[in-house]
């Protein structure tokens, strides 16, 4: 194929640290406006910002999960600009020297797996919010000003909006592994803008750049992803081309729609941040923090498939998320088969889950009664589908599945002599089908199975039945 | 006796032993200010008040024994840069008029401490950008050694007012020679500290790299005295260091024996002419340190030919980001002329700052702007390294640098002001010590035409003790 998308993404990643970057504010999201304001975060004449060493060790953390060179020297520079929610006409970020450079995230898109390489991840402040009332005025709260964040800057090696989904998830994902940041989309503490353009090979020629901000969710990003790519597409063909320019997601239309053209490129005026002189970061700190970093997800995959003997899928479906893997791991403990244990989490409990649209932590089953339901099913109290009605019961009710089972009388009979009953009077009652047994019709046996089952609500065990049922024809 | 016309330490000894009180001193000041401050207009806002009472609690410490603080009883002069909380701080500019801020800066919490008066908020250049305190919003000051000419600046506020005996200390800020210049001109004492040796925080900055606090008094040990205040290692300035911590002590020097001085060669070639007296004036204090026993030879510091314009296009660069939070949103001046946000922000600067101050906000926007970044500001920030290893290689071999600490002598009022380039010329002397964060002295070596001239003593970073010693070994040559 002759033409190609390319897409590259800017995410600002705001960091959970407790204090604000420069100042010793909180750092803590929906507090009441203006609260959480001091001289320095909003800006006052004379005061001075002091670099947090948190905020610093968390970007780095993403430096090395992202595999990026990190600095030997961190610098910082005022990027100038005016805009009301921004209290110093400048923000703290990073222009020449990011904290890290370069690094990559592979994904595994149907095609196969994928670098996405990272141009860079730098550190700066975040700015206040706006907040417009019906009359038309503009209200600012600061409480945001001075809150860390990151910006991960990728190479534009993404080539389709399903990339970008895959790529964003992967990126959540990993940064709630090393615990840096809530990555709320929702909260804005995970921010999303894209950069998209097409080029024909074939013909030599490209669309200009689109940049599309305004994106609030994954699906959103998907979704202008798709619209921007056949935009650009459907232009080419005409011949004609795009303009540079900055669009906005708009989420109930579906449709991306111009803020403003790019006749200029932006002239920030990058200057150096004197008042905070650069600070040579200390090199048994940073391995430190590299020891200390919590086991990524492409890691404890492999360790998955390695200790566990999962399967590649398997392995990457329970490693999605730090508390899926963590649960699973728990879990094991008391079951103590892991195939056994990931088929339930994978076929039963995850498709639970997805159904009812939520996230693992909003899982309403503790490890230990999750394995205790299991070891009833493994030590054959209970048959597998009894198994799963109790499962959905612990899903409503939050209940132990023992004390579901015993208030339900679902223990499986296993007594042999009462099974044995059961099954010689169900031959009795069925002369017909015994007959067609031994005429060779082994389909048979499934229907008087079935018929014990009923009789029994589902209770009996099932291999005895299986071995009872066998016997008893062969004696008429 | 007139108690102003004492030197600082003076009227502390004499506080002491209780020969006269803190509120003596204070009254004294205060009459002293009512007779000549409308005719050298260096204050903005007087703080009297608070001024007495300090005053009187200082003198019930006395009275109950209780240990003094470094400046007690002492009357402060502050520039109108340095924060003082519900105390307005104008910067000299429009911008500010009505500014109160809701905190004290570093020093001002220091001085309290150590039993200082803070009498008031001295007159200064818009936002620090001048050389004659003629840009002020509040009108010019003038010097006390001639009404007809400039005290210099930025802070010729608080150089006019030490030197007309209305204040003994003051605090000034010297972002490239805004302390020493006035200082000479004024016929006082007045330094700059090396960079990181006095916090800059709740200091309104011009430049960020540059500035620093400095001290005036009438002599060397007045001057010692406001900086023993003020100095000391500060968490809340990033760029502060903790050496200065250490004491900086001006005891154990009797003489300028051994002494190793460097004279730049590069000052041999004057770029302004018309000062051979002041040339001659120099030649002859060299002498005294000679005479002294101090070892003098020319060194070359080839860098320091390009340090004024280095400093022109550095300092202007800062200048505009640290003056962007002046856009009319949340303090200081608002237009009411303004339906858009874009007007609001234009109109407000352009109502409130002066035109010195918009001169140099647009230098700074051009250093800093894509296409003239390269050539410019970053090229600068190049030539300053440059001027910081001549300097390293210089200290190598010698203790302290003198020269002129400007080139030309108190001018008339009015005479340059419309004259940007000439203004920024008299900055040549000051400039590089504070491109390569050096600390640096003014200390008056006698007269040129009945006008003061100032000597400057520069020292490497952290050699702040010895440049006060070498000024007070030079005060005591020529007693």
């Amino acid at each position: 194929m002759a033409k190609k998308t390319l897409i590259g993404l800017e995410i600002h990643v705001e960091l959970s640290t407790d204090k604000k970057m420069f100042c010793n504010c909180k750092n803590q999201y929906g507090a009441d406006v203006n609260t959480q304001v001091c001289p320095i975060c909003l800006g006052l004449p004379g005061a001075l910002p002091v670099i947090d060493k948190q905020a610093v060790e968390y970007a780095i953390r993403a430096g090395i999960a992202f595999d990026s060179k990190i600095t030997d020297e961190i610098r910082m520079d005022r990027k100038n600009y005016f805009y009301p929610d921004l209290t110093k006409g400048y923000q703290i970020s990073q222009s020449d020297h990011p904290l890290c450079a370069g690094g990559y995230l592979e994904i595994e898109p149907q095609s196969g797996p994928k670098k996405i390489t990272l141009d860079r991840i730098h550190i700066e402040e975040d700015t206040g919010k706006q907040l417009h009332t019906e009359d038309g005025t503009s209200l600012l709260d600061f409480n945001r000003c001075g809150v860390p964040l990151v910006e991960i800057v990728t190479n534009p090696d993404v080539s389709s909006a399903e990339e970008a989904k895959l790529f964003l998830e992967k990126l959540r994902n990993t940064l709630k592994y090393i615990g840096i940041s809530d990555v709320r989309m929702e909260e804005g503490s995970l921010r999303c803008d894209v950069n998209i353009n097409v080029v024909d090979d074939e013909a030599g020629t490209k669309t200009n750049i689109t940049e599309v901000k305004n994106l609030n969710s994954f699906r959103s990003a998907v979704k202008a992803i798709e619209y921007e790519e056949k935009r650009h597409r459907v232009l080419m063909e005409k011949g004609e081309n795009t303009d540079k320019e900055t669009r906005r997601w708009d989420e109930v239309v579906g449709e991306t729609i111009l803020m403003r053209k790019k006749y200029t490129a932006d002239d920030y005026r990058f200057a150096n941040e004197a008042d905070i002189t650069p600070i040579k970061i200390d090199r048994e700190w940073l391995e430190n923090i590299r020891e200390n970093l919590p086991e990524l997800p492409h890691a404890k995959k492999m360790r998955f498939i390695e200790e566990y003997d999962l399967s590649d899928y398997e392995a990457g479906v329970l490693t999605q998320s730090q508390e899926l893997a963590h649960f699973f791991e728990e879990t094991l403990v008391n079951v103590k088969d892991a195939k056994l244990l990931g088929n339930w989490m994978m076929g039963d409990v995850l498709r639970r889950l997805k159904d009812e649209d939520k996230d693992f932590e909003e899982m309403p089953i503790s490890s230990t009664n999750l394995a205790e339901l299991i070891n009833l099913v493994k030590d054959g109290k209970i048959n597998n589908n009894t198994g799963k009605k109790v499962l959905r019961e612990m899903f409503e009710t939050g209940n132990s599945p023992r004390a579901i089972v015993e208030e339900k009388g679902l223990i499986q009979i296993s007594d042999e002599g009462e099974l044995e009953k059961i099954v010689v009077e169900m031959l009795d009652n069925n002369p017909q089908s015994v007959e067609d047994f031994k005429n060779g019709k082994d389909r048979a046996v499934g229907f008087l199975v079935g018929q014990i089952m009923k009789a029994t609500k589902g209770k009996a065990n099932p291999q005895l039945v299986n071995k009872l049922l066998t016997e008893k024809i062969k004696e008429r | 006796m007139d108690i102003t016309s004492l030197k600082g330490w003076e009227m502390r000894e004499k506080l002491i032993k209780k020969e006269i009180s803190s509120t003596e001193i204070l009254s004294a000041h205060l009459s002293k200010i009512d007779k000549i401050e409308k005719d050298i207009n260096a204050f903005i806002t007087m703080d009297k008040e608070n001024a007495l009472k300090t005053a009187k609690r200082v003198d019930e410490k006395l009275q109950k024994g209780e240990k003094l603080g470094i400046i007690a009883g002492l009357p402060v002069g502050l520039k109108d840069n340095i924060l003082t909380k519900n105390l307005r701080t104008t910067c000299g500019s429009r911008m500010l008029e009505n500014f109160n801020p809701p905190y004290d800066a570093t020093v001002v919490r220091k001085i309290v401490e150590e039993d200082g008066i803070i009498l008031g908020k001295t007159n200064m250049d818009e936002f620090a950008m001048g050389g004659s305190t003629e840009t002020s919003y509040f009108g010019n000051t003038r010097n006390p050694k001639d009404l007809t000419r400039v005290p210099g600046g930025s802070s010729g506020g608080s150089a006019a007012a030490v030197a007309a005996n209305a204040l003994p200390l003051a605090l000034g800020t010297d972002t490239g020679g805004s302390v020493r210049q006035p200082a000479s001109f004024c016929g006082i004492v007045g330094m700059k500290p090396t960079y990181g040796l006095v916090s800059r925080y709740g200091v309104v900055p011009m430049s960020n790299s540059l500035d620093q606090i400095g001290v005036f008094g009438r002599d060397v040990r007045d001057a010692h005295m406001m900086l023993q205040t003020v100095t000391g290692y500060d968490p809340l300035d990033a760029t502060s260091s903790k050496r200065a911590d250490r004491d900086i002590s001006i005891e154990g020097i009797d003489s300028l024996k051994g002494l190793r001085i460097a004279l730049p060669e590069q000052y041999k070639d004057l770029r302004i002419t018309g000062d051979e007296k002041i040339q001659e004036r120099f030649k002859e204090t060299v002498k005294v340190f000679e005479d002294a026993g101090a070892i003098v030879e020319y060194v070359s510091l080839p860098s320091l030919q390009y340090a004024l314009e280095t400093y022109y296009v550095i300092m202007a660069s800062e200048v505009t980001t640290n003056l962007s939070r002046f856009d009319g949103i949340r303090f200081g001046y608002r237009t009411e002329n303004y339906e858009t946000l874009d007007e609001l922000y234009t109109n407000s600067r352009t109502e409130a700052f002066g035109e010195e101050t918009k001169r140099r906000i647009m230098m700074g926007n051009y250093a800093l702007s894509a296409g003239h970044q390269d050539q410019s500001y970053k090229k600068a920030l190049r030539v300053r390294t440059l001027i910081k290893q001549d300097y390293e290689n210089a200290f190598k071999d010698h203790d302290i640098i003198l020269s002129l600490t400007a080139p030309m002598l108190p001018f008339k009022l009015d005479s340059i002001i419309n004259s940007p380039v000439d203004m920024y010329k008299a900055d040549l002397y000051t400039v590089p010590v504070n491109l390569a964060g050096l600390c640096g002295i003014s200390i008056p070596m006698g007269d040129v035409d009945n006008l003061p001239v100032g000597l400057q003593i520069t020292g490497p970073r952290f050699g702040d003790s010895t440049i006060l010693k070498a000024g007070l070994g030079y005060e005591r040559a020529v007693r």
